[in-house]
Order: C-alpha cells, then structure tokens, then sequence
C-alpha cells in the first residue's frame, strides 16, 4: 500500500501552455494510492521544492512523483529535495511531461490526456520503487589527458599542480597541437610559440605528469574512478631513455623530400624527424613508411637498404627493430582533448562530402588554406616569416581571403560557423599588410563574427588601419590564369559582380573535428553530434562533462573554439577532476542487479551476455559442506546496471535495482489502460 | 488506407533505453519538434532489458503498436546490450509473424542522443503505419478481461498512519 505525492509543475509557461496543469493534478489525485497532488509554477524553485518537502512530511507520503522535465534535468534536484524531507530519495521518480509532452504536442487537450496518462505510468513504478541505500566505490586518484594540444596541456598542468598524477597522451611525435602551428594570436598578435612553448616543457618537466607522445589509446575498461585504459605506444625506432636529442640522425637521413606535416604540406622532413625545433619531448621518431630501410624490408630485400642513423648515433639509441609496445594505466577520470582539423576541401572526399573543387584547392598551388598562410606568416615557417607564394616564391601583390568556406553552408559543407575564421582572417590579414606594404588584402566575407573580449575591435583595425578590403558577399570560382589566380565573387552590397586578379588565395576552410574521435569515442562510451563533435552532458549547465560519469571534454573537439575558449574549457575540466579527486570514495546510485539464490538455476546464461564481467559463479553447499549446485553473484562494484543479464533469466532470479520486471510491468499495465 | 481507420487514435508504447533514445526524445522536445501524441515511452537503462514479454505485455493491455528503440550499433552505453536486443527482436519479430501479429505494429529503430529528427520521423511513421492497420484487437477478443478499466486494477491508498512501510 502505498501513498504518493504527485507534483506538476507549469515550468513556467513551458507546460502549461500546453498542458492543463491543474486537470493533471486534479484527475491524479483520484489515483489509487495517491494522497497529494498539486500544481505549482516552478518545481524546482526553492518554494517549489519546500511545497514537496512538507508534503512528505506532513502526509507521511511512501513516494514522490514530479510531473515536470526530463529526469536528466531535475532527478538529482527532487531526488535530494526528498532525502532532506527523510524520504529514501529512490522512492522518488520524474514524470516526463515537458520534453516528451508540452515541448512536442499542440493541441491542449492531446497534450493534457499524455500528460496524466504519463503521470499515472509513474505513479505505478513508484508504487513499486525500494528504499535503497547509495553504493560507494573508490576512488584512483590519477588522471588521462588525451589530446596534448593547448586545451590537454592545461588540463594536465592544472590538474598535477592540484597535486595528482597525469598521464597525458599525444598520438604525434610532440605535443603541442595546432597551436604550435600558429605565428601570432589574435586578438594581441603576440607569437604563438612564445607563449606555448614554455607550457610545453613545463607539462615535460612537472613531477606528476607522464608524457605518452606517439601513442594512442586502445581500449578503455571500467568506470569513473575506476578506469583502466590500455595506451598503445606506437614503435618509434628511438629509444627515449638513451636519445639525448642532438639530430645527428636526421641530418645524414637520405629522405629530405617528405612533405612536413607540421609545415602544413609547404616544408619538407626526413623520415626520421622532430616535427619541429622545439618538440616536446625533444626526440625524434622514424617515419616507417617513408623510411627507405623499411621500403626495403617491405620489399622483402635480404639486406636492410640503409642504416645511417643508426650509424651516426653515437648514443646507440636507435633500433630498427622495436615494435609497438602496450601499457595499462589506471586511473580515476579522463578528459578528452583531441583538438580539430580543418576541412580538407580538395577534389576527393572520402567522408561523403562535396568539396569546394570550383575553389581549385589542392590543384593551383597559390591558392592555400588558413593553416598553410599561419606558416608562410611564422618566423620558424618555410620562408623564414616571409610572405612569398608557394608557385614560384614572389611576394604576392594581391591576396584574397575567403570566409567560410565549408561553414554556414549546409548544402555543402557544415551547417555550423566555425567560430574562428573570421578572427584569424582578420589577422592573416593584418600579417601581410605589416609585412607587403603595398600590397592589397581583400576579404569576402558572409558576416563578421568578432564577439569576444577586444574582437570587434580587432577585426576593425584590420579594416581601418591596415586597410583591409572587406567585400560582404560569395566566391563562387577560383581558377589559374597566366601566373595569376583569377576570383570570380558577387558583391552583395552593391550588387555587382566582382573579378579579381589575385596572386594568392587563402581559404578560411571549416574546422572539424579530429580523426579517430568516433572510434575514440566509442571506446571511452561517450556519444558524438552529427557533425562528428563530442557531446557534452547537457549544453548549458554541464559543458565540460559527457553522459559518461568520469569523463570529462576540453577545446575544440567539442565544437570549434578560439584559444581563450579552450584554455578556460580545460581549466574548468580539471576543476571537475579535481572535485572527483577530493573525496576518496564517490557514492554510486544502487542501479545494481541482484541474484535471488533461492531460485537461482545457475544456467549462467547472464554471466555470457554481461558486458562487464561481473557476474561470476558460486557454489552452493549443504550443511555439512558439501557442494550442491552452483548460482550467479553479481558484484557490485562492478555491475553497471544494463539489465541485460534479466532479460535473458530463465528463472527470472535477477533483478535490476530501480528496473525491477515489477516496476515496469505496472507501467505497461497503466500505460495501456487507456480509456 | 482503408476510411474505416480514419478516426481511430492508435495506442503505441515505446521501450526505449535511457541514454540514446530517451536522450534524443529529449532534443527533440527542446528542439520543440512536433509529432503524433500516440505514443507513451517508457525508459529503461538499455535495450538490453527489455524481455519480450514487456511487448506482449503491451499488446495484451490494449497497445496497437509498439517500438523499441536504443543506441546505435556500437554506441552502446553499455558496449553491447543493444546486441543482444538486436538479435533477441530478430527472432522475436518471426515469432509475432507466425502467431498473426501483424509485424508492421512493431517498430524497431536505433536513435542516437543527437537524432531529435529522428525521433519525430520514427514516432510519426510508426503512428502512420498502426493506424492504417486499424487497432489490434484479436489477442483482447482472445482474452476479454485481459484489459479493465482503470483503476481497478491497482491498489488502493494506505492509511496516512505509522504502519506503513517505507
């Protein structure tokens, strides 16, 4: 026998504009077994919350159902409202009316009739909820970084200067990131590696981070506090405990000619190389495919085809032979860090996108996108920081700069602005004016997107001091002619038609996510938007957290962001991590299964479909210690709560805590008793 | 679509996981994406809990229809209960053929997190589909009392005193 409260909020005009509040209460009050039911403005509001409370404590009520949003909005809020008033809080539950009710539905009276007919659902689960007891599980006290650009370089500091251990992984040579990449920052146009740099070796040199470049991670098992997460550390050829970081090795490498991945295709590296001068950590890999040893082993040749490093290291510190190596690290949280990419917009598109071929990207060699121009304008840049075209090494006289080029644009590319183009054309503009005095900087642009703290002005000294040619309006070709690249645009201001002769392009290219990040994210269960992003937890009130406990999002694999954003996104991450990390135990809702021994048929079939391994087999025996059969145990430290273990019961022995076949068999009976 | 179906409202149930779909039926309401208001959810932690007696169940107490839906093919939350779901429906599906139940009055679908639209198109077909097959009545003509009328078939309110049990 039960007596429930049910309490229905209006959210506002949220659900009552389209849900007859009062009627919702008033009808569920006649429900059997409920003892209170009132409606009221907002729920979840400090007197919202009080009304329940005494509620509980003046009707004695055995249960709770608040009829409002989304149990993943409010659940923990009423949950703990209950507690306070000395109700078990799992003898509370939500009633979905605003997302699946109010929010979907026009009619007032359709949405009135869903709205009790939910109500009543969850008045019968709770009817059959348990006083539970929260489960507590330890804590390890040290952290994973994945992502070693400027966004995981924060959170590994803040987190170790916090005072615990970093294990922080790079899937390149050095960390670093695209930041490294840059020549001067907006909006205050001071160097790039000049702030980052220092960064770098501090995460190398702090005692509580691990630095595991050239490695990704593989697999990924347990939960928050309790992770286990196997890091492939890719084979490198260099031993990091001898090499001492001279280069004698890449400067007798006969393979000079590989384009640079870190000069954004306009350099060239050996094929045992350091991305750049200053990596960290300050040791070089060996490109397997591209070394000319390799092709040879590849080719099945009896001897190896060369050897030079190995002979000109005087430390001994490489070998051909290493493979790729596995190391398990425990630990207690995760941030996903793992950056972006920019669109590669050329001809061939292997995602199923359509490319921008009429913008010749990839086919004229003057027309370059935004990462390439940040290496043409960097003093440790192919050209040494100065502007000259790729073709044939002048000094363009005409640049054209071209926004969203694959953002904004859903037929085509991404439907979303990729946040930062419009501050770094601003820039790039800026660069080659302080740099070509003559020379002409014109932009086409759909808006200027500058919010942010000193940004509109920036993007305005572009314009009036340095004279940049802002045109409002699209480029709809780009094609070589003679030594000029031709840009056919619209101006849509004046409503012409504009034809520029220009002797470079750069192409503000969309930013995407990283490769890997949907593989990533599937092994760290986390879920990703349509766009390939990582999702985070809720979009306003919990941006750095996922929908898995323990695992936590900085920069711009989350959505594209600037690198203020990124920094105070990876701040506020070890924030969370550092939260985690302040207790040693965290309390676990009891969402566990539980066997029934005396019914218990020990088949195991739910120890074959356990996707934790958490049920193992125990012996039953008779008094005097003999063994009489055999029945499942569930540990629950760690079962996680799927339930897929009693769907499959024959005996119908395991139970789901707060899924119990009780519980929801009573919401299908209320559900389908429509009138 | 036969005429005689025109005014008849279908009762759908939908068992969906707690972190896909129940999720992607959220943006769907915060995205204020308007559908059918024939189905009622009910949320269970993962596809992989679902017994197919719950769609029995279902079909038993009055359901036109019912859909069941959860993550992606490797999206699980828990890395493989959708699997098992999957394969459990393969079979399911055949079963509910053979004894006459019409399958188009199960859906089976995975909607992710971010699949609002999704969700939308999958309650509105499935609504469309129940409804041109008209309601389903043969297992409540097999079983007439099977369905009652609410509330009898609950418990009623316990004394406001100190015997009960909480």
């Amino acid at each position: 026998m039960s007596r429930i409260g049910v309490f229905v909020c209006h959210c506002g005009e949220n659900i009552a504009r389209t849900v007859d509040c009062a009627k919702v209460a008033e009808t569920l009050k006649d429900h059997p077994g409920v003892a209170v039911a009132e409606d009221y403005k907002y729920m979840c509001s400090d007197p919202g919350q009080a009304l329940v409370k005494k509620a509980i404590e003046e009707n004695n009520l055995t249960g709770v159902v608040i009829a409002a949003c989304s149990p993943h909005m409010h659940e923990k809020t009423f949950r703990r409202a209950a507690d306070q008033a000395g109700l078990n809080k799992f003898m509370c539950e939500m009633a979905n009316i605003r997302e699946h009710c109010s929010w979907i539905h026009e009619d007032k009276d359709e949405a009135t009739a869903k709205a009790i007919d939910i109500g009543r659902t969850i008045i019968e689960k709770v009817k059959h909820n348990k006083p539970l007891d929260v489960i507590k599980i330890p804590v390890t006290k040290r952290a994973m970084v994945i992502g070693g650009g400027i966004a995981g370089i924060q959170a590994a500091l803040d987190i170790a200067d916090g005072g615990h251990e970093v294990i922080l992984v790079e899937k390149e040579a050095s960390i670093g990131g695209h930041m490294s990449q840059l020549s001067e920052t907006f909006p205050t146009l001071d160097c790039s590696q000049c702030i980052l740099t220092p960064r770098m070796v501090e995460a190398y040199q702090h005692p509580n981070i691990k630095l595991h470049t050239w490695s990704e991670v593989e697999k990924v098992d347990g939960y928050i506090g309790n992770f286990e997460v196997t890091v492939r550390k890719k084979a490198r050829s260099v031993n990091q405990d001898l090499c001492n970081g001279c280069g004698d090795c890449f400067g007798v490498c006969p393979s000079k000619k590989i384009p640079s991945e870190f000069e954004a295709g306009l350099g060239t590296r050996t094929a045992i190389y350091v991305p750049f001068p200053q990596a960290v950590p300050n040791q070089p890999v060996l490109d397997r495919v591209n070394c000319t040893l390799f092709k040879g082993r590849r080719k099945g040749l009896a001897k190896d085809a060369c050897g030079k490093c190995k002979e000109a290291c005087l430390k001994g510190a490489i070998d051909y032979d290493t493979e790729d190596e596995f190391v398990t690290e425990e630990v207690g949280a995760i941030v996903i860090a793992t950056g972006f990419k920019l669109y590669d917009i050329g001809k061939d598109q292997p995602e199923g996108l359509k490319g921008y071929g009429e913008y010749g990207y990839g086919e004229v060699p003057d027309v370059i996108d935004g990462l390439q121009f940040e290496r043409l304008a960097s003093a440790s840049g192919p050209t040494a920081g100065a502007i000259l075209r790729p073709s044939d090494g002048t000094e363009p006289k005409t640049v054209v700069f071209v926004h969203c080029v694959g953002s904004r644009d859903p037929e085509k590319g991404m439907s979303y602005c990729s946040k930062i183009c419009c501050m770094y054309n601003a820039k790039h503009a800026m660069l080659y004016k302080h740099k070509v005095h003559d020379g002409r900087a014109i932009a086409f642009y759909m808006d200027i997107r500058a919010a942010g703290k000193g940004y509109d002005e920036f993007s305005r000294r572009a314009i009036e001091e340095d004279h940049a040619e802002y045109i409002r309006g699209r480029v709809s070709r780009i094609f070589r002619d003679g030594d000029k690249v031709k840009v056919w645009g619209f101006d849509t201001l004046s409503g012409e038609q504009v034809v520029i002769d220009a002797d470079m392009v750069v192409l503000a290219t969309a930013v995407r996510p990283n490769d890997g990040v949907k593989e990533l994210a599937q092994k760290l269960s986390v879920s990703v938007d349509t766009d390939g992003f990582i999702n985070e937890a809720h979009p306003k009130l919990r941006p750095v957290e996922t929908n898995t406990a323990g695992v936590f999002v900085a920069g711009a694999c989350q959505s594209p962001r600037d690198i203020p954003d990124a920094v105070a996104m990876a701040s506020a991450t070890s924030a969370k991590v550092l939260g985690l990390f302040s207790s040693d135990e965290l309390e676990r809702e009891p969402a566990v299964a539980i066997v029934n021994e005396q019914t218990c048929i020990g088949c195991m079939r739910c120890e074959l479909v356990c996707p934790y391994g958490a049920i193992e087999q125990r012996e039953v025996c008779t008094v005097d210690g003999h063994v009489c059969g055999h029945t499942a145990y569930v540990n629950p430290g760690v079962c996680q709560g799927c339930g897929t273990c009693q769907a499959v019961c024959l005996s119908k022995s395991v139970e789901l805590q707060t899924f119990t076949d009780e519980q929801i068999f009573s919401e299908i009976n209320a559900l389908c008793a429509w009138e | 679509m036969t005429d005689a179906h025109t005014d008849f409202e279908p009762r759908i149930t939908a068992f969906v996981c707690n972190w896909c779909t129940y999720t992607g039926a959220d943006l769907a309401g915060t995205s204020r994406l308007h559908m059918a208001s024939n189905v009622r959810i009910i949320r269970l932690p993962c596809t992989g809990r679902i017994d197919p007696l719950f769609i029995i169940k279902a079909f038993e107490r009055g359901a036109d229809g019912v859909i069941v839906s959860g993550c992606h093919p490797a999206d699980c939350h828990y890395t493989s209960g959708n699997y098992h779901a999957r394969r459990r429906f393969a079979v399911f599906h055949d079963i509910m053929e053979f004894v006459g139940v019409d399958p188009r009055r199960m859906t089976f679908s995975w909607v992710s997190a971010s699949e609002g639209a999704k969700w939308k198109d999958v309650v509105d077909e499935a609504v469309a589909n129940v409804r041109e097959l008209g309601p389903y009545d043969a297992y409540r003509a097999l079983a007439p009392d099977a369905q009652e009328p609410w509330p009898a078939a609950t418990e009623g309110l316990a004394p406001a005193g100190e015997e009960v049990a909480s």
